[in-house]
């Protein structure tokens, strides 16, 4: 090569046939693809084998267990993004119940302070997670496994044990159970948990793809290192991923004491093992570097249905829960095949 | 290099630094000027990469000072290199593959859009292309980088350097991973980047390219300036010799050949991928056959090949004339092939657990008694006939192994393997982090074990160790053997021609 020649380095352009192609083929997209083929199979499926199935109440009974799941899950998603992991999700959740508890019942507070404070002690739990793993060095696992603990705890400590209800608040169970869309479209009573999920979902992906923070979560998964010696204050904004992790589980402790009517301190564990399940099927990578909201989103209803479908046919409890534990040995599974093919 | 080559940019004068005591740099000096390229030479462990990430700021310096425009600065981060305008494209690329070519150059820089909230994608994408066509180059900077080619992927790393108004950019053995076609296209981008007046600090073992691309040679060993000489009217043996050291005469070549006639090991035609490419060679019974070259030649790649712990593409093994396929390392063992890793701690040490459990570890099977009970007693007798032929310096076979000293630890390995009759053994780096002392006792080690008939292969970076120990000295470059001298009458030269000798390497 002559050295006036500039350098070829030109992406070859795909046709119209190489477009689909690289569509289709795209790992992230075929995972999404397929994800969502899954769903659709699932529905096809149980709705077949149970009449019950497709019944309107049935619709809405799924999508208001997705609400709590899916906002969970959102909230792995940023952190699994980062390479990261947070184990405490199930357990912050009811934290943060029991805290919007003791301010509505015990306190006797507008509600509005119970919806602050479930926020706020969220973000501040996830920052505590945030900073024992970026500045302690503590590895996430081990890190949100304590926090896991230490909340469940704190949650039966602050409730003496027992639940807080919060009959002193009653519009507090609207924050779920209302429907806000039923009020304009009477033919959909669409519960607010639902509403909320979405919302929560867009500000979520806006956030992850639009803002400074989103660059750095994949970053960071990406390549840590790298981050780094580009001069970035990696501790500050592994802190700040964490915080918000934490200040999401706060709505969903919102979404589920309201579902509930009461904060149910014993509730929680486990919980985060369907969140990070939903995250690995919609496609976000345990690894860091990949991931996207619409895929936990998928991946939540992916769960839901599973698990409300068998209980429909009638499957025990305790099967349902040997079910659960298949389907997230088989997401990680597929995810480690994805990653030792890239 | 025509305009203001007088005035140095960048003046590093006295740098001192050490690691945890060890010391890296002593006293060194470096200067760069506009618009040259200036390369670093030096062995592995000369101290070159030490003495330009402490330039990026990557390290901090113990004393010394550095100088740019001939005032003194302190570059604390690499953030305050960058805002010097200095920038370090590191032998490891340090890119986040999920990311865009754009994001990746533009990263801690992100252009913000509306509110300052959003990211301005636009914009970034529109800046990187700004960037590409400086460089002549077409590149789609959406693109993400983990698509990319190695070379395609260097030329990200500079187009960032580039972002960054640099006036000074170092790069670390940037062909490393390219080919012929890619360093031509690299060279063109240095010429052009010499030509804006950027100064081009550049790190590299390959002879010939410095040849194509370098106006002067600063030449290091052992953490030490060893001097500056221009590139064009300087003679390869000069440098060469400038890089080993003339006085460097260690302890003569001397050992009793003990070379028997029956071949141990013969491997055949070995390739995989670009790391091993057509490698053959062969050990006798009572040999030591040294492995040569510098860092990233693909010694260790052969050894574990060998070894069975990565897949081949092609070639043959035969262990005392007999083909054989290994495809794990339980078939080596199987043929008594052992390979004793660079890293003891991290794959051939349980180190919490004690001297004997670490010896048998691997020969568990034979010390379970009727019912699968293990025989403690049997064990603990092994371990310590093996302690006292080798001489292990511990207090007990029970102590903890982390708690011995790393020529001790190196011993134990080697235990692991004689219990298991491995008489074909594979050493990498055997006496990397050992001090002096325990070395001569490896190296009287080795030699006892060549005495006793067991065919050794010692991979060993330091060329004074490899010329006192082995029969034989295969040399290699690339992935390539590019030669193969006696031990007794070698000289580092001679060695260290064949491992520079990058041409050959693609020709052959």
């Amino acid at each position: 090569m002559s050295s006036t020649q500039p350098v070829d380095l030109v992406v070859q352009r795909p046709g119209v046939i190489g477009a689909v192609k690289s569509i289709f083929f795209d790992p992230a997209t075929r995972q999404k693809l397929l994800a969502f083929a899954s769903l659709l199979v699932l529905m096809v499926f149980f709705s077949v084998a149970s009449p019950n199935f497709l019944q309107a109440d049935n619709m809405v009974s799924i999508l208001q267990s997705t609400a709590v799941n899916g906002v969970l899950a959102i909230a792995c998603t940023f952190v699994i993004i980062t390479g990261g992991i947070d184990l405490s999700v199930g357990t912050l959740m009811t934290f943060c119940a029991v805290m919007a508890g003791v301010v509505l019942t015990f306190w006797g507070l507008p509600i509005y302070l119970g919806i602050f404070a479930a926020i706020f002690f969220g973000a501040l739990c996830g920052f505590t997670s945030g900073v024992l793993i970026a500045k302690l060095k503590i590895p996430p696992f081990i890190a949100t496994l304590g926090m896991m603990m230490l909340l469940k705890g704190l949650s039966l400590v602050i409730s003496g044990t027992k639940p807080i209800y919060f009959n002193d608040t009653p519009e507090f169970s609207a924050i779920s159970q209302d429907s806000l869309i039923g009020y304009f479209v009477s033919s959909a009573p669409i519960p607010n948990a639902v509403l909320i999920l979405f919302l929560v979902a867009v500000a979520a992906s806006i956030v992850l793809n639009k803002t400074l923070l989103g660059r750095y979560t994949f970053a960071l998964g990406s390549n840590e290192e790298a981050v780094r010696l580009s001069g970035v204050n990696v501790a500050f904004w592994k802190i700040v991923v964490y915080s918000l992790n934490g200040a999401i589980c706060g709505i969903a402790g919102l979404l589920i004491a309201s579902r509930l009517n009461s904060a149910q301190p014993a509730l929680g564990q486990g919980y985060e093992l369907d969140a990070i399940a939903a995250v690995v099927i919609g496609g976000t990578s345990l690894s860091g570097g990949t991931g996207t909201i619409l895929g936990t989103i998928i991946g939540a209803f992916i769960m839901s249905v599973l698990i409300n479908g068998l209980r429909i046919m009638s499957v025990a409890q305790e099967w349902q829960t040997v079910v659960t534990g298949v389907i997230i040995i088989l997401a990680v599974y597929t995810d480690i095949l994805r990653r030792g093919k890239q | 290099m025509s305009e203001s080559a007088a005035t140095p940019i960048v003046t590093i004068r006295n740098l001192s630094k050490s690691f945890s005591g060890v010391s890296a740099l002593d006293d060194c000096q470096f200067d760069l000027l506009s618009g040259e390229v200036h390369a670093l030479m030096g062995e592995n462990g000369a101290g070159k990469s030490t003495l330009m990430k402490i330039l990026s700021g990557v390290y901090r310096r113990d004393s010394g000072e550095i100088l740019l425009d001939g005032r003194a600065v302190d570059i604390a981060s690499p953030r305050a290199a960058q805002a010097h305008g200095i920038s370090i494209i590191h032998q490891e690329l340090t890119l986040m593959n999920h990311l865009s070519a754009a994001q990746n150059i533009f990263i801690g820089r992100e252009p913000r859009g509306r509110l300052g909230v959003f990211l301005d994608e636009t914009a970034l994408n529109n800046q990187a292309r700004r960037i590409f066509e400086q460089m002549h180059l077409q590149l789609d900077p959406r693109v993400r980088v983990g698509t990319l080619s190695v070379a395609k992927q260097q030329m990200v790393e500079i187009a960032k350097a580039l972002s960054f108004d640099s006036r000074v950019l170092i790069m670390d053995e940037p062909t490393a991973a390219l080919n012929n076609a890619e360093v031509a296209d690299l060279f063109r981008i240095i010429r052009q980047l010499k030509s804006r007046g950027v100064a081009i600090a550049y790190i590299s073992h390959k002879m010939d390219e410095l040849q194509q691309i370098a106006d002067r040679v600063t030449v290091m060993r052992d953490g030490r300036y060893i001097g500056t000489v221009p590139m064009a009217t300087t003679r390869v043996d000069r440098i060469i010799s400038m890089m080993v050291g003339r006085e460097l005469v260690d302890a003569p070549n001397d050992i009793p050949d003990t070379s028997r006639q029956d071949m141990a090991l013969e491997v055949r035609h070995l390739n995989r991928g670009a790391a091993i490419r057509d490698v053959s060679f062969s050990l006798r019974k009572g040999e030591i056959l040294g492995f040569a070259g510098l860092m990233g030649a693909g010694r260790t790649e052969v050894a574990r090949a060998v070894f069975g712990a990565d897949p081949i593409d092609s070639g043959e093994i035969r262990v005392y004339g007999k083909k054989v396929s290994i495809k794990s390392p339980k078939d080596a063992v199987v043929h008594r092939v052992g390979y004793l890793s660079e890293d003891r701690k991290h794959f051939g040490l349980a180190s919490g657990l004690d001297v004997a459990t670490n010896i048998v570890l691997s020969s568990m099977k034979r010390f379970l008694k009727l019912g699968g009970l293990v025989d403690a007693t049997g064990i603990r007798a092994a371990a310590q006939a093996y302690v006292k032929q080798l001489q292990i310096k511990t207090p007990s076979v029970e102590q903890q192994v982390r708690l011995l000293s790393g020529g001790n630890q190196q011993k134990i390995v080697i235990a692991k393997w004689l219990l298991r009759d491995c008489d074909i053994l594979f050493f990498d780096e055997p006496t990397r982090g050992i001090d002096v002392g325990a070395k001569s006792e490896i190296y009287k080690l080795l030699n006892a074990l060549a005495e006793q008939g067991k065919a050794i292969v010692m991979i060993s970076s330091e060329l004074p160790e490899v010329l006192r120990m082995s029969h034989r000295i295969v040399v290699m470059c690339e992935g390539r053997i590019t030669g193969e001298v006696p031990g007794r009458g070698a000289t580092q030269e001679m060695i260290m021609q064949f491992a520079t000798q990058r041409d050959a390497a693609k020709a052959a």
